[in-house]
């Protein structure tokens, strides 16, 4: 009702529309907006036939596989865990819960080359958790393991923080009301909460996801790069071309980079619409 | 009786089966690294850590860090703060895809924001001519690719919409009426920003700034394909990888300690986050 007041009547009473509006477009032209243009002109130019056969070469494929059926898997286990994590946050009172809650985020803060780096040597046949595990037989670094560890690593926050809110706010009258009807504590969880917990891990899911598909800096170290092993990831095999001056090459996965983190961020945002439309109605 | 004894005793089994997973998950998934980290970099000693993070190429990526750190914060908190007030005080068409592009940095692989400067200011770029035109005609040498303010646009890129995103929810939550109540009593737009908005968002505006300055110091992927040049344009993080991919045991603790640097600062971050949403959290519940 409100908004379509403010829109009849097309009164702007707060100053100031005409200044930022200029000001916010101007600059996400210059910074984001021209630069990335530049990338689909450029890969534009190319013919079709060019463009499908610099991206179906096959260390191309194996590097999407890689990057997609990876980011997929940690996603997936990042699901799992980060739903525990934020259940045990949010539910359960014990000491150094504050400090525990307050790691979670350390992926975001620490530079990703840091953890790259750090992953590749503590994974490695003499690192603190890659010697124990060789000794039985399992090789972590330079191997798809790795990769998704790493990828693990990166995403967790994402799913933590997307969860928690959720978490808090669902009051334990659900809960209640399922176990007066006679629901088993299992029951009343994948019935009640995870079904309300459901935009929110999907919005989790795809996050860790997108960051995971276009991940570099962390995950360049524990991968190996091995063409022949398929451990190159997807932007690894982009920065290659870059250092090659393969520029058409480049572009023309970038395009499709650009398509699939399009994609999900477009998903991404439906979840998130129809999640907050489903709060407003309550 | 019997049967809600048995429950609670289950309920007990399953706090505790998840309290220990979550406190392995964390320690072995996030607390362990930073121990490694430190202790990788002590490996060769104390003296040999002061003397690999003294370096000649350390203290110039330590400078082009911080100028890119800076330009990045500065102008993203201007922006951000134009952004959010557009965004939360007006209704116009085309709003929501306005919200939409401004997000685009969240979800492009950092490789690509490496390319996509390449491609406007490098040889092949389109800006390359007018450049090289400007260059000739003034005789100087400015160059964007390859170059520091190649570094310090990739890095305005990826941190672009950080401080915005942190101040718009809580614009939102606050509304609109104070601000159009003090535009109808006569108050100029700085004056309804100062005295209204700005102490209403001043803790999300930090909260922006401190992400974005972590964001900003830890850039790699997409500075790493705008710049090649050791010791010039190299940024910390750049400097760490140059290092580790040397691969001598020494240099592989040089890299180390040099991340360490980078890690004290993450842990402020960190901790500087937490202190900020207990403030934010207790604030909300004592309403």
């Amino acid at each position: 009702m409100k908004r379509r007041f403010s829109k009849n009547k097309k009164i702007r009473v707060i100053p100031g529309f005409h200044l930022t509006l200029g000001i916010t477009v101007t600059m996400l032209s210059l910074i984001v907006l021209i630069p990335l243009a530049s990338v689909m002109v450029y890969s534009l130019k190319l013919s079709p036939s060019e463009f499908f056969g610099l991206l179906t070469k096959s260390n191309v494929l194996y590097a999407f596989a890689t990057s997609i059926g990876c980011s997929f898997l940690a996603a997936c286990i990042n699901v799992v865990f980060g739903v525990i994590l934020a259940w045990t946050l949010t539910r359960y009172d014990f000491p150094g819960k504050r400090i525990l809650d307050g790691f979670i985020e350390l992926p975001f803060a620490l530079p990703t080359a840091v953890a790259g780096i750090t992953l590749s040597k503590m994974y490695s046949d003499t690192g603190v958790i890659g010697k124990p595990l060789a000794a039985l037989g399992i090789k972590v670094a330079y191997t798809h393991v790795g990769l998704v560890i790493a990828l693990v690593f990166v995403g967790i926050p994402f799913v933590v923080r997307s969860v928690q809110p959720i978490l808090e706010k669902l009051d334990g009258q659900y809960e209640e009301a399922a176990y007066i009807l006679g629901a088993t504590p299992s029951k009343t969880f994948f019935k009640v909460i995870l079904s309300e917990m459901k935009p929110a891990i999907l919005t989790g899911f795809g996050l860790a996801f997108a960051r995971g598909v276009g991940e570099y800096g962390s995950v360049i170290y524990i991968s190996g790069n091995s063409a022949k092993e398929h451990t190159q990831v997807i932007s690894y095999v982009i920065m290659q071309k870059l250092n090659y001056i393969d520029y058409a090459s480049a572009t023309a996965i970038a395009l499709v980079m650009l398509i699939i983190s399009f994609l999900i961020l477009f998903a991404v945002n439906i979840i998130q619409m129809k999640q907050a439309q489903r709060t407003n109605q309550l | 009786m019997n049967e809600l004894e048995k429950l609670e005793k289950r309920k007990k089994r399953t706090r505790h089966i998840l309290i220990t997973v979550s406190v392995l998950f964390i320690f072995l998934m996030l607390v362990l690294p930073l121990i490694c980290i430190i202790a990788s970099s002590l490996k060769e000693g104390f003296a040999f850590y002061i003397q690999s993070i003294r370096t000649d190429y350390v203290k110039s990526a330590l400078k082009v860090t911080l100028l890119a750190t800076v330009a990045a914060v500065v102008i993203n908190t201007f922006f951000g703060l134009c952004v959010s007030w557009l965004l939360t005080k007006f209704s116009f068409r085309g709003k929501q895809v306005l919200a939409t592009l401004i997000d685009i940095p969240f979800s492009i692989s950092p490789v690509i924001v490496g390319l996509a400067f390449l491609m406007t200011f490098g040889r092949l770029g389109w800006t390359y001519p007018f450049i090289r035109a400007i260059n000739q005609f003034f005789g100087t040498n400015i160059r964007i690719a390859f170059a520091i303010p190649g570094v310090i646009l990739a890095t305005i890129f990826v941190t672009f919409p950080y401080v915005s995103r942190e101040v718009i929810p809580v614009l939102n939550a606050q509304g609109k009426d104070e601000e159009e109540a003090a535009a109808l009593m006569g108050a100029g737009g700085l004056k309804i920003f100062f005295k209204i908005t700005f102490p209403q968002m001043k803790w999300a505006l930090l909260y922006g700034v401190i992400l974005c300055t972590s964001r900003a110091l830890g850039e790699f992927g997409a500075v790493n394909a705008l710049s090649k040049t050791r010791g010039e344009t190299f940024t910390l993080p750049l400097e760490i990888d140059a290092l580790y991919m040397s691969g001598t045991e020494q240099s592989i603790t040089a890299a180390f300690a040099v991340s360490s640097l980078l890690v004290i600062l993450a842990v402020i971050i960190l901790f500087l986050r937490n202190i900020l949403e207990y403030r934010a959290k207790t604030r909300r519940e004592s309403r």
